[in-house]
């Protein structure tokens, strides 16, 4: 009875085992194949059947890719941006949070029912007025312009909210009394408090600004202002037939974030998990 | 007593102080960065474009030639098959996912990690790779089907190839929102149907299913909005030169072309904000619906 049990239970794990390793080959391979394509000459990418491995490891894609984008100018705007809105939305986001949760004033169910809204509507409804002002004032192709939609986060602020919700009255009491105004309340004893929540919402806010794609594209036309998302746009255009070119490209496109990802991986999924699960 | 009471309304003022300039930055932010933005988007898809950048207000005229246009409907049927073809087996997959990195395994991490990858690298560059592999002559996928499937420029497939494209790339992101669900539920359910020899499936279907159907159903809004909204995957499988354009161009696609290819900004407002009222209607009916399915009970 224990051993056929046990039996049981032994097919069902190597069942397990197998759905995981066709799973992880079917998720893995894409890249693989990207990496490996990217060291290959055009001729040798069209042989049919194909070469697994490129027959010299030539870097001339990458030199190529280099040559058609200004990958350094990319990455530099592409880390701007994603800084100044991780920063914007953390620091924006705990400030409003904190207010809307913990602290009493007129007309604050008229204001939060803004950032509800603002939840409720989907992104592509504000792009052509947001960018028609920043035409009007000459911003476009400029680091601001890819900030500009994210300078606050409505559903930074939700969230945020929650997690200060999360923490009883009586700390920011208990600090009151130890003589802390509001701000230092807020800064000292409150904020460090929902530190998890902050690097959820920094991640969440991270990942997805690096792979935005119509706001770049549309409001930095400047080849040197692209991010590395609207970068690979515009040479998939130009290389449209030279694939090792393209994968050359979009490799060094996503190997900041994935580095990040290495490192970071729990901090990426927990943080998401955090955001997403909401 | 008059003291105190000086005293707390000083405090209370004071704390109002506080709170208007914390929230200052988010609500001055909101108000020009969308709340304005939206009702000129409203304004702009009644107005047509004129030049020097300036708007004429033209009453339905967008709208009646967004209703009248094959290419706006053929839009709403291409939106609405990557939805019937993303989100159920999309929802699927991911649950299965999600149940087997539930089971006490070795490598488990290691498992979530590797779903979770496409999540972190940009659309874009995910579009190529699979651009690249769906190629009809020298694709790897054509060569290991032995087949000469035009996968991107056929138009009764192109959406097919988005859709698989689609569900790859988010299909880890949802595993790990349904994982967390999963994770709730707790074990003395499966102990007690253990005991009454219930079998893993019998379990799956009267415990699991129930019990994630909360999670299940967050995940599913959630997916079903973007996908009504799918605009970069797409874009960058399927450029403007594609003869099978027609059939893969999403509503948002339209809006994008229509106001920034084109110009014109009053018929794409028209399509953005004919998009919200879908979302909010197919949202509507979830809602209404999920009382069918989904278990608050526990």
């Amino acid at each position: 009875m224990s051993s056929s049990l046990e039996r049981s239970r032994k097919i069902r794990t190597a069942g397990i085992y197998a759905f995981f390793v066709i799973g992880c080959i079917v998720m893995i391979f894409p890249f693989v194949w990207m990496f490996l394509t990217s060291f290959k000459t055009v001729e040798e990418s069209m042989m049919i059947p194909p070469d697994i491995l490129p027959k010299s490891w030539q870097l001339k894609n990458f030199t190529d890719a280099m040559a058609s984008l200004p990958f350094l100018a990319l990455y530099k705007n592409t880390a701007l941006m994603v800084f100044w809105r991780v920063v914007c939305a953390v620091v924006f986001s705990s400030m409003a949070g904190y207010a809307f949760a913990k602290l009493k004033f007129k007309g604050k169910n008229v204001l939060f029912s803004l950032v509800l809204i603002q939840m409720m509507l989907p992104s592509q409804i504000f792009i052509t007025p947001q960018y028609q002002m920043l035409a009007k004032l000459g911003l476009t192709n400029t680091v601001f312009a890819l900030v500009f939609p994210g300078i606050v986060s409505a559903f930074g602020t939700f969230f945020l909210r929650q997690a200060y919700l999360g923490i009883p009255d009586e700390i920011a009491e208990a600090a009151y009394l130890d003589g802390c105004n509001q701000w230092q309340t807020f800064v000292k004893v409150m904020a460090p408090l929902t530190k998890a929540s902050m690097a959820a919402l920094a991640v969440f806010t991270a990942v997805f600004a690096y792979g935005d794609l119509m706001w770049p594209l549309i409001v930095n036309t400047d080849l040197n202002m692209m991010t590395l998302s609207s970068g690979l746009a515009t040479l998939r255009g130009q290389f449209s037939t030279n694939f090792p070119v393209m994968m050359a490209g979009s490799l060094l496109a996503m190997i900041p974030m994935v580095v990040l990802y290495l490192f970071f991986q729990k901090q990426f999924i927990e943080g998401v998990a955090m955001t997403g699960g909401k | 007593m008059e003291n105190i009471n000086a005293k707390a309304s000083r405090r209370a003022k004071s704390e109002s102080r506080w709170a208007y300039l914390m929230v200052a930055p988010t609500v001055i932010g909101l108000l020009v960065l969308n709340i304005y933005p939206f009702l000129d988007t409203i304004k702009l898809s009644f107005s047509k474009t004129r030049p020097f950048g300036l708007y004429e207000l033209r009453g339905l005229e967008n709208y009646i030639e967004m209703f009248s246009s094959a290419e706006f409907w053929r839009a709403n049927l291409n939106t609405l098959y990557f939805c019937v073809l993303t989100v159920p087996i999309g929802l699927f997959l991911s649950l299965v996912v999600a149940v087997m990195l539930n089971a006490k395994i070795k490598g488990r991490t290691a498992f979530r990690a590797i779903f979770f990858l496409p999540m972190v690298v940009a659309p874009a560059a995910v579009a190529m790779v699979w651009k690249w592999m769906f190629n009809t002559e020298y694709g790897i996928i054509n060569t290991l089907l032995h087949s000469k499937i035009n996968w991107i420029t056929d138009p009764n497939i192109v959406m097919v190839t988005c859709a698989i494209v689609a569900v790859w790339s988010a299909i880890g992101y949802d595993a790990v929102l349904l994982l967390s669900g999963l994770q709730n539920i707790s074990k003395s359910y499966y102990e007690a149907a253990s005991l009454d020899g219930a079998t893993k499936l019998q379990q799956f279907f009267h415990i699991t299913l129930p019990m994630v159907s909360p999670t299940l159903f967050v995940v599913m809004i959630m997916r079903l909005m973007s996908s009504i909204k799918v605009y970069d995957l797409i874009y960058m499988l399927v450029e403007e030169s594609n003869p099978a354009l027609n059939k893969a161009q999403s509503l948002m696609y339209l809006f994008y072309r229509e106001s920034f290819v084109t110009g014109n900004r009053g018929l794409g407002s028209s399509v953005v904000i004919w998009t919200v009222a879908l979302i909010g209607a197919v949202t509507a009916i979830q809602f209404w619906g999920q009382k069918k399915w989904v278990n608050y009970e526990v």
